[in-house]
């Protein structure tokens, strides 16, 4: 590309997406973004200055050839862009939604350096989305069987990721699920608004064309050991059981009626459609005034998700400043454009509640922010005298998660570190275990899709290493 | 799906249902529970697993017919289909020689304590059952739970059969009578274990109890089945279902499981969706 073109290409202005209306969609769980049209999706495909050394695949934790799929959009050619996608991301519909571009491929983009960076994933969820809604997805051919068994534990973007890879390399693949559907997350935590529960189904349907065999209701450290995996034929495993049980603050109150993690708030929500009760029959209290403690994307799912059962007040209460807030900008700006009352340098000392042991409130206290902690972060203080009282009927606990500890307890043999998270060597997804790799949430404690099918796919590709050459 | 194959009436809303699950009757050990959903709309309860039969795959739960789920479930009969069934799940109850057990088991409670009893006693200990109900109708299990045991006693609260009273003045009386028991077992209503475990307090006698808080995924994702034990937060999914009944906070366990009475009621009263208060829109109309 000659320099004027170049420069020329990087003045055109970035290409804005539509969205629902804020006052709309707090009333629906309908996805908030409409995409791209395919004229849109053009436009911004040439905004890619085709950089011969691209920063933005260094940025992906996949690694996907960013300016090659670009470029394919550019030329119209939607479903070929999508296919190239596929060939490194098993999920782009997925991804295109809910991977942190800004602090990935986009953060890295050339254009984006003078200017606004392309639109990297918006411009992946629109070839994905015109792959799948035009019936044009395509099952590859794949090699010949090579003798070899795999099973996959946790149905969750880690172990899809090691599905996908290892049956396309001609392995056979069980993924065993402990919940009634697969997905992992993608189905108990993420909200419907930001990915439709149907998108996840066609990238699962997708699996199943492959080859890929999916165990629903099987609990992998009761159901079957991982011992057991290897006694019914299985050669490699791969856990990728995602994240545990949901921290709590340890402050009075804490198992009052009303007060939830966010895990159980979305698993109600979003697993079992609570906003759908009582045609569907898992409840899920609404709530006068919400608050959510943590400012993390979880927090903000769990937020938006109370917003749209329509309470009087959200807000997320957060001990430091809105500076620190780990939450994704674009979440943040949503909740903010949705109504979300932000009490920031606040937190909670003590849920109180009625005699019915139902929660009424909270008492919380300002904080300021002192010298920087062991994050680099300035550590809040409390503010001697600042306490107040919160009305609440719900409160979601959003501050993280342990370990599963099931597979961990019926495999004594796989290391783990002190706080129960599988360890694992980094280049390869090897657990101390011979044949068992692990990645994901039940070895990070708590991160991103991406980062989970990250360790998947390099996990996968460790694990056909092993399969081919038998050495660990 | 998982398939029905036996559905027995024991007293009135009370059923014992076979289901077709191989791999969870050949693992399952006493003190183990499952989860089950009922259809697409359904919840997710757990149930503990009562008895399995290897040889033709199946377990055997009892169900009391008490909400919405229950009574779906308690309206199928043999060859008919549940969605779902997971397990088995939670920690088996620790058994060892303690050479007296004392099981107590109140109402359908009765049901988890007879996997318990037949394994105590398959351990090597004197087993002394203690089981009661509200009336004679509803006294449960007595064959199976004699066969279990070296002794056995029946309460109901009204008098109509055996003892009139409450399991724990049997409990008293045995210990005023100077048994020496090592362990007692007690699974029933919130307020029959906690009695049951103020009873034993004074005396220092080990006391289990299984507990049944309101669960979701019930393989230690969520959260929502968090107790006190000793002060402490624990999970009854991953961490029990049976602790030590002298460090529960029963009084909390009680609040929590009274937490969607509201919506329980709602639940049973429309059966099917009709537009309420709420304001969303359904997401797939």
């Amino acid at each position: 590309m000659d320099p004027k073109e170049t420069k020329e290409r990087m003045k055109l202005p970035r290409q804005p997406m539509g969205e629902q209306d804020p006052k709309e969609r707090v009333k629906n769980f309908y996805e908030v973004p409409y995409g791209y049209t395919p004229e849109q999706a053009m436009a911004e495909a040439k905004r890619c200055i085709q950089c011969k050394k691209p920063l933005c695949v260094g940025g992906c934790p996949v690694g996907i050839d960013i300016p090659w799929f670009i470029r394919l959009i550019e030329e119209g050619k939607f479903v070929e862009a999508a296919r190239k996608l596929k060939e490194t991301n098993g999920l782009p519909a997925v991804c295109g939604r809910v991977c942190p571009q800004e602090d990935q491929c986009e953060k890295v983009c050339i254009v984006g350096k003078k200017y606004e960076p392309v639109s990297i994933g918006r411009l992946e969820k629109f070839a994905a989305d015109y792959e799948r809604e035009h019936g044009e997805v395509m099952i590859p051919n794949l090699p010949k069987w090579t003798g070899k068994k795999v099973a996959v534990v946790g149905g969750g973007p880690a172990g899809l990721a090691v599905a996908g890879d290892m049956v396309k390399l001609g392995h056979k693949v069980t993924i065993f699920e402990a919940l009634h559907v697969a997905g992992g997350v993608l189905v108990y935590g993420i909200p419907e608004f930001r990915l439709p529960k149907k998108i996840v189904e066609s990238e699962l349907d997708y699996l199943v064309k492959l080859g890929v065999e999916i165990e629903l209701n099987a609990v992998i450290g009761k159901t079957d050991t991982v011992d057991e995996l290897f006694e019914n034929g299985y050669d490699a495993v791969f856990v990728g059981s995602g994240a545990g049980l949901p921290n709590f603050m340890g402050i009075p109150g804490e198992n009052l009626v009303g007060v939830y993690s966010a895990n159980e708030y979305l698993t109600r929500v979003n697993l079992m459609k609570a906003y759908q009760f009582p045609e569907y029959d898992t409840p899920v209290i609404q709530g006068r005034r919400v608050a959510v403690i943590g400012a993390g994307n979880t927090a903000m799912d769990a937020a938006r998700t109370a917003l749209r059962l329509c309470p009087e007040e959200v807000s997320i209460i957060y001990r430091r400043s809105r500076e620190e807030m780990p939450a994704r900008l674009e979440e943040i700006h949503h909740g903010e454009e949705e109504g979300i009352v932000f009490r920031l340098l606040t937190f909670p000392k003590r849920f109180i509640g009625d005699h019915d042991g139902r929660l009424v409130g909270a008492e919380c206290v300002k904080m300021e922010l002192g010298e920087p902690d062991d994050s680099g972060r300035r550590r809040p203080v409390e503010v001697k005298g600042s306490e107040f009282i919160v009305d609440l009927d719900v409160a979601i606990i959003s501050i993280g998660n342990g370990a599963n500890p099931l597979i961990q307890q019926s495999t004594p043999d796989m290391n783990v570190n002190k706080w129960g998270n599988i360890t694992i060597d980094q280049e390869t997804g090897r657990t101390s275990k011979k044949g068992v790799f692990s990645g994901g949430d039940i070895v990070r404690g708590g991160a991103t899709v991406i980062l989970a099918m990250g360790d998947g796919r390099r996990a996968a590709a460790s694990m056909h290493e092993y399969l081919s050459t038998g050495e660990w | 799906m998982y398939e029905i194959t036996e559905k027995i009436e024991l007293s009135h809303s009370v059923y014992i249902f076979k289901v077709k699950a191989e791999k969870i009757a050949r693992k399952r050990k006493a003190g183990q529970f499952i989860i089950f959903r009922m259809n697409e709309q359904g919840e997710r309860i757990p149930l503990t697993i009562m008895d399995s039969d290897i040889e033709d795959g199946t377990i055997s739960v009892l169900v009391q017919e008490v909400g919405k789920s229950t009574g779906l479930l308690c309206g199928m009969e043999a060859g008919d289909h549940i969605a779902d069934v997971v397990g088995p799940l939670g920690h088996p109850t620790h058994i060892e020689n303690f050479g007296t057990v004392v099981c107590v088991g109140g109402g359908i409670g009765t049901a988890p304590v007879l996997p318990i009893a037949k394994a105590m006693k398959e351990a090597g200990n004197k087993v002394i059952s203690i089981i009661g109900a509200r009336s004679k109708e509803l006294v449960i299990l007595e064959q199976e739970m004699k066969e279990a045991s070296d002794e056995l006693h029946v309460t109901t609260d009204d008098g109509t059969y055996g003892h009139h009273g409450f399991v724990t003045n049997i409990l008293q009386k045995l210990i005023d009578d100077g048994v020496k028991i090592g362990c007692v077992v007690g699974i029933g209503p919130v307020p029959m274990m906690r009695a049951v475990a103020e009873v034993t307090r004074p005396y220092k006698i080990f006391t289990l109890v299984s507990l049944n808080p309101i669960m979701v995924d019930g393989t230690g994702m969520c959260g929502a089945c968090r107790v006190t034990i000793g002060g402490e937060n624990r999970f009854v999914c991953v961490d029990g279902p049976e602790f030590d009944g002298h460090e529960v906070d029963f009084a909390e366990l009680t609040l929590r499981n009274r937490s969607y009475l509201k919506e329980e009621k709602i639940a049973m009263e429309e059966l099917t969706y009709h537009e309420g208060t709420r304001c969303y829109e359904r997401s797939d109309s």
